[in-house]
C-alpha cells in the first residue's frame, strides 16, 4: 500500500506544481491545436517553425502534433470532429479539398481573416495556387501552405552524350530522345510508375497544361454530379503512347515495390528522365552521386498544343468549426504570420516546397535564393504554375473522391500495362467506377453544395 | 489494424493455447470419462470457449459465490464491449444508414448499402481473391508445419534448436513482415531479381496479378507456419509413446505409424488449427497485402480486408466499408460453421 499512496501524494505534487507555474505567469497566453500530416525531416521543420511563432509573440501559443501523413490526419481530424475534439488549424492534402468543402466543418479563411482585422491581398497568391483552394467566387477557403507541381527532372551528362543540351519541351522531342538515350547504351532513359498516385503528373497535372478537362461541370468546381472524364480527353493518347513506350522499354516502371522508386532511380543515374514532385528536388540533391549534372523543366506538352499552368500538390491549412474566438484570433496572427516573405524563405529552404505568394517569390529571388546551386531549378515549379491565367479546366479538381478515382486510374493502367486490356476499355472502366464512386459522394453529401 | 481486431488475435492467441495444454498435459490414460470433454477444448474456436461457461462442475467447489467471479471477469467484459461489441453494433448501424464522413445526416437507407456492396462485380472478384488466398496460405502453411513437426518429433539432429525458432516467424508483425518480403522479392532489386537477369521479365510481381497473390500467400504461410508447427508438435509429443512402440513392434515402418496412428491422433489440434488459419487469413492478411502490394497489380490481391479498409478509411465510405465488414463476418462465420459441422464428423478425440 505504501508505495501506491507515496505514487499519489508525488502525482498531487506534480499537478499543484503545474498548476502553479501557469499561475504563475502573467496573461496566460492562448493555445491552439495545428494538427499536420508531416513526418520525418519535414515534421521537423514544421516544429521548428512553430516553436519560432510561439518565440515571436507572448499572446498566442501554438500546439504542433505530427498525425504521420495526410491520409490519417484527414481520418484523425474526422474522428475528431465527431466527437468535437478538434484542433484549430488542420493540414489537409491537395485532393481532401473537396471532402473539406463539402464538410459544413470548416471555418472558410478568408472570413477568418477579415473578422480578426488582417487585410490580405488574396491576389499576392501565385494563381495556379490561389486557384485550386478557392470556391467559384474566388475566395479562398484555406491558407496555401506547402505546395509543389510537377516537373521534369533531366540528366544533363546523358543529354550531352545524345549531343543535346536543353530538355524536350514536347512529348514527340521526348520520344526521339528517349530512342536517342536507348540507342546511345542507357537502358532505361525514363523513370516513372502507375502506382495510381502517379495519376497526379501522367494525368492530373498533363490534362490541366493541356487545358484538357478531368472532369465535367469544369473539373468538379461547378457541381456533385460531375463525371470524369479521362477517358474521354488527350489523355487517351497520352496513356497510348506510354503503352507503347514502355513496351519498347523507353519507359520503365520504377517503384518501391520494384526496389527503387523513379525519384531514386533518376537520382542514382539508373534513369536518365523522370516526372516528379519538386518537393524532391532537395532529396536528389542530397543523394546524387558528386559531378553529376541534372537539371529541371516544365512538363512536356503535344506538338501544337498551347502551354496553361501546371496545378499544385501538396496541402493547405484548413481552420475548423466551433472553436472559439481567442483560439480564432491566435489561428489569424499565425496564419499572417506564415504569409510574410521571410517565412516563406525559410519554409522553402528547410524543404523543398515552393512559396506560395509573389512577394515571397520575389523576397527569394532577390535574396539570391535560386542562384545557389543547390536550390537552383526550384524556379522552375514557379513558372510553370504561373504559365498564363488560370482557365476553367487549369484552376484544380474538385472531385470529393479522389482517393478513389486515382485508384481506378492505377488498376486501369495496370490492367493496360500488363496488356489485359485495351487503352480505352481500360481507362472506360476506370471512368465508369469513378463516376459511380462519384455518384456515392453525392448522395453522401446530399444537400451540401461547393461553395 | 483496428483495436476490435487486434484484441480478438489476442484472444485467439491466448485461450485456445491454454485450453490446449491443460488438455495435453493429463495423462490419456487417465480417468476416462473426463478426457473426451477436456480434449474436446482443444478444438473448441475462441469464440465458442468464451461463451461456454468453462467447465462449470468442476469449479463450482472453489467459487460458491457467482459475483466473486464475475467481478475478476468485469475487465475482461469491458475490455471486450468496448473494442468488440460497441463498434461492431456500430458497424452494423452504418451499414443500414447512409453515413456522411463529418457525422450528421446519417439517412437510414435499410439494405442499400449491402446491395450495392453485392451488385459489384469487382466486390465478388475480391471474395474470390480471398477464398484462393485462404484455401492456399492455410493448405501451405498447414502442409509445411505438419512435415516439419513429424520430423522433429522424430528427434532427428538438431531438433531441439528447430523446436525454439521455428515458432519466430510467428512473432513478426505482419507490416514488418510485408516490408522484408517485398525486399526480397522486388522484381529489379531484390533476392529474385536474379531470375530476370536470366530470363527478362520472368518475375514481376507488380505487374503480373498471379504472381503479386502468390507472393503475398506465401509471405502469410511463411509467418503462420512457425504457428502451426508449435501446435502440432506439442499434440504429437502428447501422443503415448506406447501406441508408436506398440505399432513399432507389429512392424509399422516410421511412414505407416505417421499415417495410422500420430496423424490421426492429431486430428483435434488439425481441425483447431484448419478453423485458426482460415479465420485469421481473411483478417491478418491486410498488413501484409498493405505494405506488399497495395492490393493490386489491377486488384489481384485486393482481398475483402484490404478492400474495407481503403473504401472506409482511403475513401471516407462509412456505410459501405461497414456493409462489406458485415459480409466478411458473416462469411467467416458460415466457413466456420461449415468446418464444424462438415469437417469435424471426421475428427478423432480420443
Amino acid at each position: 500500500m505504501l508505495p501506491i499512496s507515496r505514487l499519489f501524494t508525488a502525482a498531487a505534487a506534480t499537478a499543484a506544481g503545474l498548476v502553479l507555474t501557469t499561475a504563475g505567469a502573467f496573461a496566460d497566453p492562448v493555445k491552439f491545436d495545428f494538427w499536420y500530416g508531416l513526418s520525418g525531416d519535414l515534421s521537423n521543420v514544421v516544429q521548428q517553425m512553430c516553436s519560432n511563432f510561439n518565440k515571436s509573440q507572448t499572446d498566442y501559443q501554438i500546439v504542433c502534433t505530427s498525425q504521420t501523413d495526410y491520409d490519417t490526419n484527414l481520418q484523425n481530424t474526422i474522428a475528431a470532429y465527431r466527437a468535437n475534439k478538434q484542433p484549430t488549424i488542420t493540414q489537409i492534402y491537395d485532393i481532401g479539398t473537396a471532402t473539406m468543402l463539402l464538410s459544413g466543418a470548416v471555418t472558410p479563411v478568408y472570413q477568418l481573416m477579415a473578422d480578426n482585422g488582417y487585410k490580405i491581398d488574396w491576389t499576392n497568391y501565385i494563381p495556379g495556387v490561389r486557384s485550386y483552394y478557392s470556391s467559384s467566387k474566388g475566395d479562398l477557403w484555406s491558407m496555401p501552405f506547402n505546395s509543389s507541381t510537377a516537373v521534369l527532372y533531366w540528366n544533363k551528362d546523358a543529354f550531352k552524350k545524345i549531343g543535346k543540351d536543353a530538355a524536350p519541351k514536347t512529348w514527340e522531342e521526348t520520344a526521339d530522345d528517349m530512342k536517342a538515350l536507348k540507342a546511345a547504351g542507357y537502358d532505361c532513359p525514363m523513370a516513372m510508375d502507375i502506382t495510381g498516385d502517379e495519376s497526379w503528373q501522367f494525368m492530373e497535372q498533363f490534362s490541366a497544361i493541356h487545358n484538357q478537362p478531368i472532369a465535367t461541370e469544369n473539373d468538379g468546381y461547378d457541381g456533385l454530379n460531375a463525371q470524369v472524364m479521362f477517358n474521354k480527353s488527350m489523355f487517351v493518347k497520352m496513356a497510348t503512347d506510354m503503352k507503347s513506350w514502355y513496351d519498347q522499354g523507353l519507359m520503365v516502371r520504377k517503384g518501391e515495390k520494384q526496389g527503387e522508386p523513379y525519384d531514386a532511380a533518376f537520382a542514382a543515374g539508373h534513369c536518365e528522365m523522370t516526372i516528379d514532385s519538386i518537393g524532391d528536388h532537395g532529396t536528389i540533391g542530397k543523394t546524387a552521386p558528386k559531378g553529376m549534372q541534372w537539371g529541371t523543366a516544365e512538363l512536356p506538352i503535344y506538338a501544337g498544343t498551347e502551354r496553361h499552368n501546371t496545378i499544385v500538390g501538396g496541402a493547405s491549412l484548413w481552420v475548423l468549426k466551433g472553436k472559439s474566438a481567442g483560439e480564432y484570433k491566435g489561428a489569424a496572427a499565425f496564419l499572417n504570420w506564415l504569409a510574410q516573405p521571410d517565412q516563406a524563405l525559410f519554409w522553402s529552404t528547410n524543404t523543398g516546397y515552393i512559396p506560395v505568394t509573389k512577394t515571397g517569390y520575389d523576397f527569394m529571388t532577390k535574396s539570391g535564393f535560386y542562384q545557389n546551386p543547390i536550390y537552383a531549378g526550384r524556379e522552375v515549379a514557379v513558372e510553370s504554375l504561373s504559365e498564363g491565367t488560370p482557365t476553367p479546366l487549369t484552376r484544380g479538381i474538385r472531385l470529393a473522391v479522389m482517393p478513389q478515382i486515382r485508384q481506378e486510374w492505377g488498376n486501369a493502367m495496370q490492367a493496360i500495362f500488363a496488356g489485359t486490356v485495351s487503352v480505352q476499355a481500360g481507362l472506360d472502366q476506370a471512368a465508369d467506377r469513378s463516376n459511380a464512386d462519384l455518384a456515392k459522394a453525392a448522395a453522401q453529401y446530399k444537400g451540401a453544395t461547393l461553395p | 489494424m483496428s483495436p476490435e481486431a487486434i484484441s480478438a488475435r489476442a484472444e485467439n492467441s491466448v485461450s485456445p493455447s491454454s485450453a490446449f495444454v491443460t488438455g495435453d498435459a493429463l495423462p490419456r490414460a487417465g480417468d476416462p470419462a473426463d478426457a473426451p470433454k477436456i480434449a474436446r477444448n482443444t478444438s473448441g474456436p475462441p469464440a465458442k470457449n468464451k461463451g461456454r461457461a468453462p467447465r462449470s462442475g468442476d469449479k463450482r467447489a472453489v467459487f460458491r459465490n457467482n459475483w466473486l467471479g464475475f467481478a475478476f471477469a468485469i475487465p475482461q467484459l469491458l475490455l471486450i464491449f468496448t473494442f468488440f461489441y460497441w463498434p461492431a453494433s456500430q458497424a452494423i448501424y452504418w451499414a443500414f444508414t447512409l453515413q456522411g464522413p463529418w457525422g450528421g445526416g446519417s439517412e437510414f437507407v435499410g439494405l442499400d448499402n449491402i446491395k450495392a456492396v453485392v451488385t459489384d462485380p469487382v466486390y465478388w472478384d475480391s471474395v474470390v481473391r480471398s477464398l484462393v488466398f485462404a484455401a492456399v496460405s492455410t493448405g501451405l502453411s498447414m502442409g509445411i508445419a505438419l512435415v516439419m513437426a513429424l520430423l522433429v518429433d522424430r528427434e532427428l539432429a538438431g531438433n531441439k534448436i528447430y523446436r525454439s525458432v521455428l515458432v519466430w516467424p510467428y512473432a513478426i508483425a505482419a507490416p514488418a513482415l510485408g516490408l522484408a518480403f517485398r525486399f526480397m522479392l522486388a522484381p529489379q532489386a531484390g533476392v529474385l531479381a536474379f531470375v530476370n537477369h536470366i530470363w527478362p521479365g520472368i518475375w514481376d510481381p507488380t505487374i503480373n496479378g498471379n504472381e503479386a497473390l502468390g507472393a503475398i500467400i506465401f509471405a502469410f504461410a511463411w509467418k503462420y507456419v512457425g504457428y502451426n508447427f508449435i501446435f502440432m508438435l506439442a499434440a504429437l509429443q502428447g501422443i503415448p509413446r506406447s501406441l508408436l512402440e506398440a505399432g513399432a513392434m507389429d512392424g509399422a515402418r516410421p511412414l505407416r505409424r505417421m499415417v495410422d496412428i500420430q496423424i490421426p491422433l492429431l486430428t483435434p489440434t488439425l481441425f483447431f488449427l484448419l478453423v485458426l488459419n482460415i479465420t485469421d487469413s481473411f483478417q491478418d492478411s491486410f498488413g501484409i497485402v498493405d505494405i506488399m502490394t497495395g492490393g493490386g497489380p489491377a486488384r489481384a490481391t485486393n482481398l475483402m480486408v484490404y478492400k474495407i479498409y481503403f473504401d472506409g478509411f482511403k475513401g471516407l465510405d462509412y456505410s459501405g466499408a461497414a456493409a462489406q465488414s458485415i459480409i466478411l463476418m458473416l462469411l467467416v462465420i458460415a466457413l466456420t460453421f461449415i468446418q464444424f459441422r462438415y469437417v469435424e464428423r471426421r475428427v478423432h478425440y480420443t
